[in-house]
């Protein structure tokens, strides 16, 4: 076991099961990078260095460099899937989903179930997500919810290295489409990793920080806050319990109503617009099937309902913090 | 003509085979019978046919909202598709996909897809799969004159040339994109031409002439076959209905259709050339025109006897439900 990055994980997840299931290839822009350059092929190994050294370890038949066209990228993604190959898509930054929406939502979600269950999609769609890096209104999306929406796909959304790399290999593994969320924020991040492959499974979710008082459901690069947040209010003796789902879909929702009922009370972190959020329908889910148990209003800390601003001020005002997150668990924790 | 006289039959019965598919749903889509959006491809059978004699089973094609020629063309069983089309529970998909989304992968039939300019792109990945497992086949992307003007459709072919893919890009004009004229939406009035911009060889064949789309599609899959990357064949044709069943056709003259059913009918061109060469009779064509009216008959009466799928359908075949 040693420590990596959430991005060396990812990194290792695709060469393991490259290697060992030789169906698994990689296309995208620059996944090598370097065609036709004066300094070779397979010098950039995406835009962050994700998919860097696999070009050279597993040639150009099986990392494939497309012009930027993410149609193509997808629908070759769908044709290759449904033929025996299991493509590992990249669409860079999430963001350039508008211009391919069709080969995913119209095309891969629904091959399986209109097609009478003789078809299987198993491919791996890699892509960005989040603000904070000033990249402005279209680099900085946190579009999980357009997926999770669409039956058919499965969405996951690794928050720390460990689970970056098995739920990696378990997106490879899946025989249906998988959109695999890569939090640019957190691609720095180290844990302890193991050095061989391992697979997580998809809708169970993990409990980050046990406890008490507080239930904080956290998604993608709102983890870092709400972890920040849980210390802060450690300190002041609140004690909160955080769960990561990890998959929006299928999503675990049993997790989050057991911790419910220990703690009746709910706030949900996720760095997305307020309207038809994840953290909508996880508050919507616990209404319903944990209403019982709630001693107290769901609060939801997201975005505001804008798009992502550039001046970094803005940005910080933007994005979710630690400090809105203590202020709605204070909230519920105080309300009789 | 290198066909030999069983081949002939086959091209004939298959030909036979779409249209009477066709005309046939025309009269049971009027009763009410049928749910849905359909889309026929009376006329255009030369098309399908003269481009998928060329296929095996592991060779794959996409296909299109007016993809039942494609379909039987290459070899889907056509009893499953009625059933399909009328939505019963032992249709080709089980009576989830209908009309428009008619796949069979035990014949290499990877979709009809209702969305213009949605399949280019996955003949792309197919071919992908067949170019990294070096076993020669090829891939037939079935697209109309508008799918000629869709993005995804120039993605597709600038990405074959790049990665030099068996993918032949098939265009059938023929006249309209949904009720729009194909001169008025194809700015260059040359889909060939286009393809041709993109890097890779292109070709222009009368889709009323089997022999002609036969010869050229032959000669392209060859190129294919060769490895020497993508190639597009632009056949000029008509459709004998509207753009979906129900289409009133204001936008056509009176007598478009009836003048094209004289002058432009694949069926009527082929038992004539076939006859006159004297390499079929008309006696040989008139059984396989009785054998294709009782299979066609047969597929409608079990399609009308066949159960619709159980309610609890709606939950399977995806991965999970809350």
């Amino acid at each position: 076991m040693t420590k990596k990055t959430y991005l060396a994980a990812i990194n290792e997840a695709l060469r393991q099961e490259m290697t060992r299931d030789e169906s698994v290839i990689l296309i995208g822009e620059d996944v090598a990078g370097g065609q036709a350059s004066s300094g070779g092929p397979g010098k950039v190994g995406g835009v962050f260095g994700v998919t860097s050294g696999l070009y050279d370890e597993f040639g150009a038949e099986r990392v494939i460099d497309t012009p930027i066209s993410e149609s193509a990228i997808i629908g070759t993604a769908n044709g290759a899937a449904l033929t025996g190959l299991r493509p590992v898509a990249e669409i860079m930054f999430v963001d350039f989903i508008g211009v391919c929406m069709d080969q995913v939502y119209n095309q891969a979600a629904k091959f399986r179930y209109m097609f009478g269950g003789k078809a299987k999609t198993p491919w791996v769609l890699r892509s960005m997500i989040g603000a904070g890096l000033r990249a402005g209104a279209q680099h900085s999306q946190t579009l999980h919810p357009v997926f999770t929406m669409i039956p058919g796909l499965k969405v996951v959304m690794p928050t720390n290295a460990y689970d970056a790399k098995g739920l990696m290999i378990q997106a490879i593994r899946d025989d249906d489409p998988v959109v695999f969320l890569e939090s640019k924020l957190l691609y720095q991040t180290e844990e302890d990793v193991p050095d061989e492959a391992y697979a997580i499974p998809f809708g169970e979710a993990e409990y980050v920080r046990e406890g008490d008082d507080v239930t904080v459901v956290a998604v993608g690069p709102a983890m870092l806050h709400a972890k920040a947040a849980a210390e802060r209010l450690a300190s002041e003796g609140i004690d909160c319990e955080i769960i990561d789902p990890r998959t929006t879909s299928p999503l675990d929702e049993q997790t989050i109503l057991e911790s419910i009922e220990r703690t009746g009370r709910l706030v949900v972190v996720d760095e997305s617009p307020p309207r038809c959020s994840l953290a909508a329908d996880i508050a919507a889910t616990v209404a319903d099937k944990g209403f019982k148990s709630l001693r107290a209003p769901v609060k939801t800390v997201t975005c505001p309902h804008t798009p992502v601003p550039f001046a970094p001020t803005l940005e910080d005002a933007f994005l979710p913090n630690a400090s809105r997150i203590v202020d709605a668990v204070k909230h519920v924790k105080a309300y009789v | 003509m290198t066909l030999q006289k069983t081949e002939l039959l086959t091209a004939y019965r298959l030909m036979k085979t779409i249209r009477e598919f066709e005309e046939r749903l025309h009269v049971e889509i009027a009763t009410g019978a049928i749910p849905g959006f359909t889309h026929l491809y009376s006329g255009q059978e030369a098309i399908a046919v003269g481009v998928c004699m060329h296929l095996a089973d592991d060779d794959y094609i996409v296909s299109t909202h007016r993809g039942h020629g494609h379909c039987i063309a290459k070899g889907c069983d056509v009893i499953g598709m009625m059933k399909e089309i009328y939505g019963r529970a032992d249709g080709l998909c089980k009576g989830k996909g209908g009309s428009m989304h008619i796949a069979d992968f035990d014949k290499g039939m990877l979709g009809a897809n209702a969305i213009v300019g949605g399949g280019p792109p996955i003949a792309t990945g197919a071919a992908i799969a067949t170019k990294l497992d070096g076993n020669g086949k090829v891939t037939a992307s079935f697209g109309g004159d508008g799918s000629s003007n869709q993005g995804t459709v120039f993605e597709a072919m600038n990405l074959a040339v790049v990665l030099k893919l068996p993918t032949l890009f098939v265009y059938e004009d023929n006249g309209y994109g949904e009720h729009t004229g194909t001169s008025y939406a194809v700015g260059s009035d040359d889909i060939a031409g286009r393809c041709a911009g993109f890097g890779m060889r292109a070709e222009k064949v009368d889709g009323a002439d089997f022999f002609a789309v036969y010869d050229m599609a032959g000669d392209l899959f060859d190129q294919l076959r060769r490895g020497e990357g993508p190639a597009a064949l632009e056949c000029a044709i008509t459709r004998f209905y509207g753009h979906y069943e129900g289409d009133p056709q204001k936008y056509r003259a009176k007598d478009e259709v009836a003048t094209f059913r004289e002058t432009m009918d694949c069926l009527r061109n082929f038992r004539k050339r076939v006859t006159d060469e004297g390499w079929l009779t008309d006696a040989e064509l008139d059984a396989v025109d009785t054998e294709v009216m009782a299979l066609i008959d047969d597929a409608v009466e079990q399609s009308k006897a066949a159960p619709p799928p159980d309610v609890s359908e709606v939950l399977t075949d995806v991965y999970v439900t809350y």
